[in-house]
């Protein structure tokens, strides 16, 4: 794979880049949308969901970016024409930067941080700027609303989050994500190497927290209140239509694949599997490598949307409450601990 | 006033126009009426236009016009009759009582059973009956500048002002008939609309 | 030098700035929820002051769908306003007919023969079960939960089945008429209604699992719009609402009616809270009562004729007569007005969802937006019923 790499100028180097970006971020999104949104959702709630676009309605989203792509821009009488325009194309950009720093292999990676949890975390807040945006510029009162309630939302959730990561950092001693791969995949519990050190064993706690705050910068039920379909109608996204609500659309279902990628890296262990000769890795790894991690990616995915079709939302102030006063003292409780732990052990 | 008895039935009571807001205070209070079921009128002029059914082309019907109102009595055009109700005896009792021709007005009962206040802003928008004390008359389900009151006798159905009743005359001959066949064709007939 | 157009343009944004400075300044934003809304059971406006996100004065303004009901039945025959009365509460449409009919009866003097009002109940906890069966999934997608709601349509199809095998029509049946009822029941009716309550039954299980036993619907609906027992009942709210505040009162156990009801053995629930929670467990509850009084009285359906000896051409003679039921969105009553003639000189309808929602202007002050939405899907009406 080096060889191929560094036969390539620098500006092929960059399309190619760039190319495997997109289908980074929308192959995840797609097939996300297709089994979870279309297919489980459906049979959850006994019926069969699309059937007509191709076979089983796999081609649905195809002819869904289709009808989007063709309608008409609109915009609404008093919003701000710029920051209108601006608001889809910063979520969707922060979901891009968090694929720049997930390790889909070995050398599968965009861009090796040392620090790149931090980035991954720092970034994917960005989004909540361009929600904030989004709400304003509509001229809406209820899409205003559904801006400030992901506002307040998101701000809530991203603690915990962070905090919950810290316990991983702590086990795994690194701040780069494929150190942390590397430190899953040969660790050893208590001795044996068998299925290498997954964190989800020892850090459950973590894990829980960390998919319940995603639940909620995903703003999926039981967090969806920006979204609150039966209140606002579509909450900040009321008033876009077109290209500029797609653009939101795979954001929501990228970011979905993101948080996951970033669940199966620090949890279960990323794109690697403990049983291959990890002092020296063959390169067909780089292929096998993405594969691994996409089948990981689908199973969190799984449980973020199974969890989001079962149950009503939250309130504003319980959803508030529950991050405050719950997820904050036991993330900082699971740090404590698993610090204590790695001293100990 | 007056009063109706339908024995293990219903009970009506007619009292008198100003005693139209202590006598509910007394069901409420004393009887422990407490559940307020509705208010309404009713306007005891017959209808100028019958039933829309008149056949445009003839000469107007001449129709009885006097004043005959229902069961315990009554002596103006319109009335207004509640209905409270005993959750606990499961006793129920409506209430009737002449509105004054003149002045269209009654006191309000509003402040005695809440619920009255909705009934009252219906009444007062479909019959034109002003409730002295409600304080918020505002229409309830027409818009803000409709002319008229609908519940009236008075009040045309427009429906059927617009468009004869089709049973009566056929306006356009059916598609492929001849108009001579197509006249006065009566109720009776093959009930296709025209 | 500015153009005209930019002066104007720039007048505008000023005059802009200074609205939003004024509503900011101003207590509160006024917001329409409504009239075209997901949460609002069709139509209904409701006008609110809004500060941040609770509420200051809600003012609902009903109306969008009023078909001037009381003004049609003037001109209409008796059997014509039948059809017609079946369009208030379309979602239990059998249930608004009875009370019309039995008035019209107790004007001329008729008793429809037993087999009929045998009959005329078991329809009438039909469209009980589903009108509520979907109440029961509907307040779930109004909360957010988007799945139980699938489950109710799919198990309301086994009542609307039965109901068109019977009278040719799954909503608005116009199935009675004064005297008795349209036509008998076809074959092999019985058995299959009471197999389809066997499955309601088990729906009314899963609906306790899934939305009651949900901990966030819990937290979302417990305490939530707490309607006292006196300012219920000064309100005129009746039916579950007022069950669940406690209040142990039930037409159809406490009427002389000749309905079915005395003959079937079934239990009124009732609830001590008066919140959200408890108008969704009374109403589930009733589901599971309406179907053991369906399956008592089909296994002892009298024989008979549907039809008593009524003219061909109805006329009522003068008199006025009040009908009220126990109908599923509340006490549902009509006042007939009659002067002898083919049809009456008056009808005032008595909807159960005029009075449910007029307390609503009480009830929201002070609670936020997403409670608004949880209090009126519990209150539970149908425009069509506030509106006529």
């Amino acid at each position: 794979m080096n060889l191929i790499v560094a036969s390539v100028p620098y500006w092929g180097q960059t399309i190619f880049r760039v190319l495997g970006v997109l289908l980074a971020v929308l192959i995840p999104a797609g097939t996300i949308v297709y089994v979870f949104l279309f297919k489980m959702m459906s049979f959850m709630q006994s019926r069969l969901g699309p059937m007509e676009a191709g076979p089983y309605g796999s081609m649905q989203l195809l002819a869904e970016v289709g009808k989007f792509l063709q309608k008409e821009d609109l915009m609404p009488n008093g919003a701000d024409r710029r920051i209108f325009a601006m608001a889809p194309i910063i979520v969707v950009t922060s979901t891009f930067l968090v694929y720049v720093a997930i390790p889909f292999g070995p050398d599968a990676v965009f861009g090796d941080y040392p620090m790149g949890i931090f980035l991954v975390l720092a970034v994917s807040s960005v989004s909540v700027l361009g929600i904030l945006m989004a709400g304003w510029a509509s001229a809406n009162k209820y899409s205003l609303l559904g801006g400030l309630r992901a506002a307040g939302q998101l701000i809530a959730y991203e603690l915990p989050m962070v905090l919950a990561v810290v316990g991983v950092v702590i086990q795994a001693g690194t701040l780069n994500l494929q150190g942390i791969v590397v430190a899953q995949n040969t660790g050893e519990i208590f001795g044996w190497g068998g299925i290498g050190n997954p964190y989800i064993l020892t850090q459950f706690v973590a894990l829980f927290i960390f998919l319940i705050a995603a639940q909620a910068e995903l703003s999926q039920a039981p967090f969806d209140m920006p979204v609150a379909e039966s209140e606002l109608v579509a909450g900040y996204m009321t008033e876009y239509s077109g290209i500029r609500f797609l653009l939101f659309f795979i954001g929501e279902f990228a970011s979905a694949g993101a948080f996951a990628a970033i669940a199966a890296t620090l949890f279960l262990g990323g794109w690697g599997v403990p049983w291959v000769d990890w002092g020296n890795l063959p390169d067909w790894m780089n292929i096998a490598g993405p594969l691994i991690l996409f089948a990981k990616v689908l199973i969190i995915a799984f449980f973020i949307f199974w969890l989001r079709f079962s149950y009503p939302r939250f309130r504003e102030d319980q959803l508030q409450q529950f991050a405050w006063k719950v997820l904050i003292p036991l993330s900082l409780a699971n740090i404590a601990v698993t610090a204590i732990l790695k001293v100990a052990f | 006033m007056g009063s109706h008895l339908v024995p293990t039935d219903d009970l009506w009571v007619r009292v008198r126009t100003d005693a139209w807001a202590p006598a509910h205070e007394v069901l409420r209070d004393q009887l422990q009426m407490e559940y307020f079921c509705f208010l309404s009128a009713i306007d005891w002029k017959p209808s100028p236009f019958g039933k829309g059914e008149d056949d445009p082309t003839e000469p107007p019907v001449e129709r009885d016009m006097t004043i005959r109102a229902g069961v315990a009595g009554g002596d103006t055009r319109f009335q207004v009759f509640s209905r409270v109700y005993s959750v606990l005896r499961h006793v129920g009792i409506t209430v009737k009582a002449d509105v004054d021709d003149e002045s269209l007005s009654i006191a309000t009962i509003a402040n005695l059973y809440r619920g009255a206040n909705w009934h009252e802003r219906e009444c007062h928008e479909m019959f034109g009956l002003n409730f002295e004390g409600h304080g918020d008359l505002r229409n309830l389900y027409l818009p803000g500048d409709f002319e008229g009151y609908p519940l009236r006798k008075d009040f045309p159905l427009l429906a059927r002002i617009v468009k004869p009743w089709p049973g009566i005359v056929d306006v356009e001959p059916m598609p492929g008939e001849d108009p001579v066949d197509a006249e006065g064709a009566g109720p009776e007939g093959t009930g296709e609309a025209s | 030098m500015m153009s005209e157009r930019q002066q104007l343009a720039y007048i505008a944004a000023k005059a802009a700035d200074a609205r939003v400075n004024v509503e900011l300044e101003a207590e509160g934003m006024t917001l329409n929820i409504g009239p075209q809304h997901p949460a609002t059971h069709g139509t209904l406006r409701i006008i609110c002051r809004v500060d941040g996100e609770q509420i200051i004065w809600a003012d609902p303004a009903p109306g969008y769908m009023h078909r001037g009901y009381e003004k049609l039945t003037e001109v209409r025959t008796y059997p014509q306003i039948n059809t017609l009365v079946n369009r208030i509460d379309w979602l239990g449409s059998f249930a608004n007919e009875v009370p019309f009919i039995l008035a019209g009866e107790k004007l001329m003097g008729i008793e429809a023969p037993p087999r009929a009002q045998w009959i005329r109940t078991v329809m009438f906890e039909l469209s009980r079960i589903a009108n509520l069966s979907l109440f029961l999934g509907d307040m779930g997608v109004q909360l957010g939960a988007v799945t139980p709601v699938f489950l109710a349509f799919r198990d309301r199809e086994y009542v609307l089945n039965q109901i068109e095998a019977a009278t040719g029509q799954r909503f608005h049946p116009n199935y009675d008429r004064i005297g008795g009822l349209k036509e008998d029941l076809p074959k092999g009716w019985i058995d299959e209604t009471k197999a389809a309550m066997v499955k309601l039954r088990h729906f009314c299980d899963q609906m306790e699992d899934l939305v009651m036993g949900n901990v966030i619907f819990q937290a979302r609906t417990r305490g939530i719009g707490v309607i006292p027992r006196d300012v219920g009942l000064s309100y005129g709210v009746s039916g579950a609402n007022i069950r669940a505040s406690g209040v142990d009162w039930d037409l159809r156990r406490d009427q002389e009616s000749p309905m079915a009801w005395k003959h079937a053995d079934w239990k009124v629930w009732t609830h001590p809270d008066g919140d959200s929670f408890a108008r969704y467990w009374v109403r589930l509850q009733e589901v599971r009562e309406s179907t053991k009084i369906v399956e008592q009285l089909l296994s002892g359906l009298p024989a008979g004729s549907v039809m008593a000896k009524v003219p061909r051409i109805i006329k009522v003679p003068e008199g006025e007569a009040w009908v009220s039921t126990e109908n599923p969105l509340g006490e549902m009553g009509y006042y007939v007005v009659s002067r002898g003639e083919t049809g009456p000189y008056r009808v005032k309808i008595r909807s159960a969802s005029f009075n449910n929602v007029s307390i609503a202007s009480w009830l929201l002050k002070g609670t936020l937006i997403p409670d608004v939405i949880t209090i009126l899907a519990s209150l539970y009406f149908i425009l069509g019923d506030i509106d006529r």
